[in-house]
């Protein structure tokens, strides 16, 4: 699983507001699409490894791992600008790409899931006035980085079972022979998951508006 | 003393007799058509209180009554003399829940936040906050993993986990369904040990018969019927006898 997650360090970069280092991701971006210099790319990349290697002195391995899962993306689009454009567009774009990976890589490996889940919460403030509860929304986020990797490795050991019986790990029937009881599992930990949720106080959120009751009612 | 509006409920804490422990009232419950519990009438008071029974007699619908995850379609439970049907909230705060499996319970990427996740339902202040998970997680041999993600932990230190989220939250009561089959022997033994220096009122849903040692009262549980109440001594081999005979 490639999931980029927190890296602990005293680094500036780690103290940094969530809110404002997703600014700061979401600018470089927009500022990497309007002044397309190759120059421009190449400082950007530059700048970005500096801050994550050096300032907040993550491991070269957190930046690596994200620079490989995109290595072939960057030499196809390398490919086809040069064929169809130019090489020099061609480095342009991928430098541009893997600037914006490694940026993300970075704002991640810097911010707690809670942080930034806070920011999704507090984006989400004003569908307050459509009867969203933001804190529901942030849970929703959390829940689906925890559940990520579960359900990879849940889908994992089904294969494993099924290959242990001579089953093939390959193909369009594999892959409908894994989804079939992987969903069911699915279902099965969505429900048991909730009802954690609950034995936890999932429903018991005193600090925000709740509606007037007389008489709290189960679910 | 203060005035209160006629018809407004009172507070929970109002009301509240921790003297009165849990009590199950002629309850029965039913998923469906199928009846799975019939007739229980239980007042726990005791420390530590064990439930052992076959698979499918109902143990863990037995638990789930006793913090309202279930509500009984017969009969009534309380616990401290609140209802789990109407003050299901006040039930939870005061009755803990550690289930079987530790990967369903873990609901945020990493360890600390995942402890801290009670507390924010509580309404704790972040500094509270910080400082209860930081003595949870050092308590429990987990202070080196705050910032791990929870899912690179062992099966062991997930059910660590888990049962540390649920201590965070300061639990008069603990229901443990199962708590340590998915576990080996050493971590099985670390659970073990843990329940038995916690200072809450613990009942466990159990097939390893050991971790009922020292116990003050185990039930058999056998269909939907609580047909043995006594000394894990006598308990277990009440179960044994009538496993012997399926
Ligand atoms: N949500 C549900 N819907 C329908 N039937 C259920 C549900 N939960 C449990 N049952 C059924 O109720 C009966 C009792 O289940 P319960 O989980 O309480 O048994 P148990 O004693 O905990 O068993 P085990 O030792 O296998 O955990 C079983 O026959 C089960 O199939
Ligand atoms: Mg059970």
């Amino acid at each position: 699983m490639t999931l980029a997650l927190y890296v602990p360090r005293a680094s500036v970069v780690h103290r940094v507001p969530a809110g404002a280092k997703l600014l700061a991701l979401a600018t470089l971006a927009i500022a990497l699409f309007w002044l397309p210099t190759l120059a421009g790319a190449a400082a950007a990349l530059l700048g970005t490894v500096a801050v994550g290697l050096l300032v907040a002195r993550l491991p070269v391995a957190v930046l690596a791992r994200q620079a490989r899962a995109v290595g072939w993306w960057l030499v196809a689009l390398l490919a086809v600008h040069a064929l169809t454009t130019d090489l020099r567009t061609g480095a342009q774009v991928a430098l541009r790409l893997l600037t914006l990976v490694l940026a993300a890589a970075v704002v991640t490996a810097t911010t707690r899931v809670s942080e930034m889940v806070r920011v999704v919460e507090r984006l989400c403030a004003p569908l307050r006035l459509v009867g969203v509860r933001p804190a529901r929304v942030g849970l929703v986020v959390a829940l689906a980085l925890r559940f990520i990797p579960v359900l990879v490795e849940r889908a994992d050991r089904i294969r494993a079972a099924q290959a242990a019986r001579g089953g093939s790990g390959r193909g369009v029937r594999a892959l409908r022979t894994t989804v079939a009881p992987l969903l069911v599992q699915v279902l099965q930990m969505a429900h048991d998951v909730s009802e954690a949720l609950d034995a936890r106080g999932a429903d018991d959120v005193p600090s925000r508006p709740r509606r007037r009751r007389t008489q709290e009612a189960p679910r | 003393m203060r005035f209160r509006r006629p018809g407004a409920a009172p507070a929970a804490d109002d009301v509240a007799d921790p003297a009165r422990g849990i009590e199950l009232r002629g309850v029965g419950h039913r998923y469906g058509e199928r009846v799975v519990l019939d007739g229980v009438d239980l007042t726990f008071r005791e420390a530590r209180v064990g439930v052992i029974g076959a698979n499918g007699s109902g143990k863990s619908t037995l638990a789930r009554l006793l913090n309202g995850l279930v509500v009984p379609s017969e009969g009534r439970v309380l616990v401290d003399g609140l209802d789990t049907r109407t003050q299901v909230r006040a039930v939870r705060r005061r009755v803990g829940f550690v289930f079987q499996d530790p990967d369903a319970q873990i609901v945020h990427p990493t360890v600390a936040e995942d402890v801290a996740y009670g507390l924010e339902n509580q309404g704790v202040p972040p500094d509270e906050r910080a400082a209860r998970v930081a003595e949870v997680l050092a308590r429990y041999g987990l202070a080196g993993h705050a910032d791990h993600p929870a899912h690179l932990l062992s099966g062991g230190q997930k059910q660590l986990l888990a049962i540390a989220g649920v201590l965070v939250m300061r639990p008069a009561r603990i229901v443990f369904d199962e708590p340590t089959t998915l576990l080996d022997l050493v971590n099985a033994r670390r659970v073990a040990e843990l329940i038995a220096g916690l200072d809450q009122q613990v009942v466990v849903v159990t097939h390893q018969l050991d971790l009922l040692d020292g116990f003050d009262r185990v039930l058999v549980v056998d269909g939907g019927r609580v047909v043995e109440d006594a000394a894990p001594g006598p308990a277990v081999a009440a179960y044994r006898a009538l496993m012997a005979v399926r």
